[in-house]
């Protein structure tokens, strides 16, 4: 064993063992904000190069293995652990506080993990701690969703380790580096990114999870694994072409349902999953520039999805429910999360001066300049549909829109503060995104202020802003009546684009009908093996002894058989 | 160190090792029946185990680097004479079923005194050193009748062991019953198969057998002994149609019998089974080999799944417990049928793992049932709550059953994933990926009924007694030591590999 430095994960599980020890209340709370912060330092401070080497049954760990793509993701990852604990501040219970801790953990473990058993401890590792976070709510609904959700990642990290063996045997190395698809081992290890990154119809356990977990517990959750599994796709296939593509149907698709959801944390799960995409496609591109996107990307969109996670938890945390149809008008008693959440909608949106501009810049001029011009075109679009639901649906319809007639008080000070810190590093990337630049892994040479830049964008928004706008004075027949009434989706399909709803009633109905059939098959799949595997069952039933004999009587019949024959 | 060449000299202790290590609990078994005192059969039971692990231990170092020793009992030369033969493969053997004795011992003072009436304790001490001599006088042993008389030695002392379990559920009289007909009869396929082997050759030596069966190629004789000896073997396994004595044996023996017998019993059967394919027959001949890839593989598969299956929807957590192994003995009869030097390792390595993996389980449902006074999973609902050190045990067993990284059961998969994958078989691994996820859903299930739900009213509300945490928590921590500190039972697994793979060691005949 060679160690040059504590590894970063450990500090985090040290603290969650420390945390059981003090009594509930700040002491613990401060503790869990004094480890993020012991951890960037750390981060920051720590030399590149593989730093902690373990033996493991005759293969070489390497626990710390830092470069600049690693750090990057290792900060973000820390500053996020800060800020959801920040939020979570009034939160007493320690299954939470310990998930979180050991989460944030093993997801840093994972960035630093040199090779491939490295990463499949941590791999299983955040899917275990994470699963608390929806447990928590302690609901029947949650404890079942949590199940699907472990049985989701559980199974990616299996299919990661079978992967993993794959390609030991072809090449005799386990280290984490760049692969080439191909081999059933490299096939294997990708579809295991694919559904922690939730590929296009791998996707379902993120809308399905997200939403389930406790109001601060999602803030938490919707920083770490996807990101991570974008980082392991960034390490291990940047530069595959079926990326590109991958991405652009990931951009896409989640827009229609997220058009229609009325649960606004579950539109924030879908729009999450269409800025995936975007990451996608820069680690398909793969140049230097394009893969500098996606981390600056994944970076930026870590803030500004939490923040938004945050205010529409606030609101949840306020009213009781992050309904569409049952919210609005809440800008009068919180003005101040109103306003945080129009900074994460303009970030997510990518409005000049918020961190989604120069980030997404970075990808969007990399598809353009590789000439995958449709490629281009089709994320154009998706920034649209982004600025749709996320931009506009999501203050929109909590803030404004009708009046609900809640009057909640304002967020408590420490959410406040928590989004405040977010909102202010939204809008510090955007305007001054040269420290950003500095630490990505490559040397960055683009400057997102340019005219062209600026003035495409600011296009592309307002008439995006307009097509909502005039959207909304005649979807609607009597305006003067209540402007929007999501008491139903129905309604709200009515109201919105009615192409959309096309579409996306003919997506979910496939699914709907896909998901049926196999529903049924595993349904009748499961009965047969009950009936047959039982404990009344014909296989585990105890038989005389009789028919014992009789089997041995078989099996000696059949051994001589083979045993002459051969 | 052979002892060969030292006839007329006195032997020292060193050079009696190979029968020590069986006779210590052999001649302790009588001692306990004679002074006849629950106090003294205890303590008695406990130094005789220590003692034959002592000696285990030793034989392991000697034989470690592919020494092999030869211990002539009496001082008869073999083939006439018994030999009792050491080498890695039996030396790992010997010390996995002292080792789980010695910690398991200390255990069975509460658990038995809780499932069993005072006058029987003194009893049950001598027949779990007889059964415990027996076994070890199988593994040590190289003479093929001296190991049928072990096995008899073993099982009959099994089965009373079993029906012991009576006071509490009578269900365990028919088992026991049921179990004494099906493993006479396997023993009686067995001797039948050896009774074959001497007709064509005159010997009972297995070194010799080896030897007089390479010169006899097409003895339609010994063939015929052949699948004797492995149908009447593969019973005593509990290869999967013929694993219908073990569920009820397990389930209604005394808890402490049940950790014992699934840690110890079918893994001695198991390696019988490899002496027999590897050391006396040759994976070589036509014949063993069809039988390894047409009917011990796609069994061990069957038995994989179909052991999953069933353990899945059990709703008692011995039989599930037992049901498990059926499944696991699939994995080692698996890694023997890959008929490849990392197979023979895995399945050997897995001897190991799944038998400290299954003593902690089965002595956490020990736990339970002393608290709960059963093992339906309608009894243990909430016992998390109650016993959290016992559970926590039960988690860390159950995450090796699965094979989670970090635990024993996780080496034994990957090493049978890579034996798969290296005779190119990759739809092996994927089968054994794939049953490993079964494994997933039936610990699932008992988590869930021991932490998700409420605590019943009428339990005794109490933590396990120390006597019974520590052991339990020694087999826990040995499942997470052997998953991450691997030198030492690899080393010895493939040593012992190397050392049945390499065939057979000519028999020493000088004198």
């Amino acid at each position: 064993m060679m160690s040059e430095v504590f590894p970063t994960a450990f500090l985090f599980f040290a603290g969650a063992l420390a945390l059981l020890a003090l009594p509930q209340g700040r002491l613990r709370a401060g503790l869990l904000l004094a480890i993020p912060i012991a951890a960037a330092w750390q981060v920051w401070s720590l030399p590149e190069g593989g730093l902690w080497q373990v033996t493991f049954f005759g293969l070489e760990l390497e626990l710390m293995r830092v470069d600049r793509l690693a750090r990057v993701f290792a900060l973000i990852f820390t500053l996020a652990a800060f800020l959801g604990n920040l939020y979570a501040w009034h939160v007493r219970d320690a299954v939470q506080q310990v998930a979180a801790l050991l989460y944030a953990g093993a997801a840093i473990g994972a960035v630093f993990a040199g090779d491939l058993i490295t990463l499949f401890f941590y791999w299983e590792g955040t899917a275990i701690a994470s699963v608390f976070l929806i447990w928590a709510r302690r609901t029947e609904g949650a404890y079942h969703t949590g199940m699907r959700y472990l049985i989701v990642q559980i199974g990616s990290g299996v299919i990661l380790i079978a992967g993993a063996a794959l390609y030991y045997r072809e090449t005799g190395s386990l280290a984490f580096e760049t692969m080439t698809l191909g081999s059933p081992g490299t096939w294997l290890i990708f579809l295991s990114f694919g559904i922690k990154s939730a590929f296009p119809l791998l996707h379902n356990w993120l809308q399905d999870s997200y939403p389930a977990a406790t109001v601060t517990g999602t803030v938490i959750l919707s920083a770490f694994t996807t990101k991570l599994a974008i980082y392991a796709l960034a390490r291990g296939f940047a530069g595959t072409e079926i990326l590109i593509y991958i991405g652009v149907v990931m951009t896409l698709f989640p827009i229609f349902f997220a058009e229609i959801e009325n649960d606004l944390r579950r539109v924030l799960a879908y729009s999450l999953n269409n800025q995936l995409g975007f990451m996608v496609v820069g680690i398909g591109i793969g140049t230097e520039m394009a893969l500098n996107g996606t981390a600056a990307h994944a970076f930026a969109h870590i803030l500004y999805k939490a923040l938004l996670f945050m205010s529409v938890g606030a609101v949840l945390f306020r009213t009781g429910t992050s309904k569409a149809s049952e919210l609005g008008g809440l800008y009068r008693t919180m003005p101040k999360t109103a306003m945080f959440c129009l900074v994460g909608a303009a970030s997510i949106s990518a409005f000049p001066l918020f961190s989604g501009f120069v980030t997404k810049a970075l990808v969007l001029d990399e598809a353009a300049s590789a000439h995958y011009t449709w490629v281009w075109a089709a994320l154009v679009f998706a920034s649209a549909g982004v600025l749709s639901h996320s931009g506009i649906k999501i203050p929109f319809f909590t803030f404004f829109a009708h009046d609900s007639g809640l009057r909640p008080k304002e967020a408590p000070t420490h959410m406040l503060l928590a989004m405040g810190i977010t909102a202010a590093l939204c809008i510090l990337i955007g305007v001054y995104p040269a420290p950003l630049y500095a630490i990505l892994p490559y040397p960055v040479d683009f400057h997102p202020y340019s005219g062209g830049h600026v003035v495409g964008q600011l296009q592309l928004l307002l008439f995006a802003l307009l097509a909502f706008a005039v959207l909304m004075r005649t979807g609607i027949h009597p305006p003067e009546i209540r402007a929007v009434n999501l008491d139903t989706d129905w309604s709200y399909r009515k109201a919105g684009p009615w192409v959309l709803a096309r579409i996306s009633g003919l997506v979910s109905a496939i699914w709907g009908a896909v998901g049926g059939l196999f529903a049924g098959q595993i349904r009748a799949a499961i009965a047969g093996f009950y009936r047959s595997h039982g404990p009344e069952g014909r296989i585990a039933h105890i038989w005389p002894t009789g028919s014992m004999v009789l089997w041995l009587a078989i099996l000696l019949g059949v051994t001589l058989v083979v045993v002459y024959a051969a | 160190m052979a002892t060969e060449g030292v006839q007329h000299v006195a032997l020292s202790l060193t050079d009696h090792l190979p029968v020590l290590v069986v006779l210590i609990p052999f001649l302790a078994a009588p001692l306990v029946v004679l002074i006849g005192r629950n106090r003294l059969a205890w303590p008695l039971a406990f130094i005789a185990a220590i003692g034959s692990f002592v000696v285990s231990a030793q034989l392991l170092m000697q034989v470690g680097d592919g020494d092999v020793l030869s211990y002539h009992l009496g001082g008869w030369a073999p083939p006439l004479g018994i030999e009792y033969r050491v080498d890695a493969a039996n030396a790992f053997v010997l010390l996995i079923i002292s080792a789980i004795a010695t910690v398991l011992l200390p255990y069975t003072r509460a658990s038995i005194r809780a499932e069993l009436p005072e006058r029987h304790i003194a009893l049950f001490y001598a027949l779990f050193l007889l059964a415990f001599s027996g076994l070890l006088g199988v593994a040590v042993t190289g003479d093929a009748f001296n190991l049928f008389v072990f096995l008899e030695i073993s099982s009959l002392s099994t089965y009373v062991l079993i029906a012991l379990g009576a006071y509490k559920d009578k269900r365990a009289l028919t088992t026991a019953f049921n179990y004494l007909v099906m493993g006479t009869i396997g023993a009686t396929f067995y001797v039948i198969g050896i009774g074959f082997l001497y007709m064509a050759t005159g010997t009972l030596n297995m070194a010799d057998l080896a030897e007089r069966i390479a010169d006899a190629q097409g003895n339609r004789t010994i063939h015929a002994g052949f699948a004797f000896v492995v149908v009447g073997i593969g019973l005593k396994v509990a290869i999967y149609p013929l694993h219908l004595w073990l569920p009820n044996a397990y389930t209604y023996a005394p808890s402490a019998v049940s950790a014992f017998l699934a840690a110890t019993a079918t893994k001695v059967a198991v390696y019988v089974l490899m002496r027999f394919m590897f050391s006396v027959f040759q994976p070589g001949y036509t014949y063993e080999a069809a039988i390894l890839h047409l009917i011990i593989l796609p069994l061990a598969i069957l038995g994989m799944f179909a052991g999953s299956f069933i353990a899945i929807f059990q709703n008692d957590f011995k039989k599930m417990l037992a049901y498990s192994s059926i499944a696991q003995i699939g994995y080692m009869l698996l890694g023997i049928g890959l008929l490849s030097e990392t197979g023979l390792t895995a399945a050997i390595i897995h001897l190991f793992n799944h038998a400290i993996t299954k003593a902690t389980l089965f002595m956490v449902v020990g736990a339970y049932v002393l608290r709960s006074g059963g093992s339906f999973y309608a009894n243990l609902e909430g016992m998390g709550r109650i016993m959290p050190w016992t559970s926590a045990a039960a988690v860390v067993g159950g995450l090796s059953l699965i094979g989670v990284p970090g635990t024993a059961g996780f080496i034994s998969k990957w090493i049978l994933v890579q034996a798969a994958l290296e005779s190119g078989a990759w739809w092996i691994a994927l089968l054994v990926v794939a049953s490993s996820l079964l494994a997933v859903i039936y610990v699932w299930r008992g988590v869930e009924v021991v932490f998700l739900k409420p605590p019943q009213d009428d339990v005794d509300r109490r933590e396990a007694p120390l006597t019974m945490i520590v052991p339990i928590w020694i087999m826990a921590a040995a499942c997470v030591y052997f998953g991450l500190a691997t030198d030492v039972t690899l080393s010895a697994a493939q040593a012992a590999a190397e050392g049945l793979f390499a065939g057979p060691l000519p028999l020493t005949v000088e004198h």
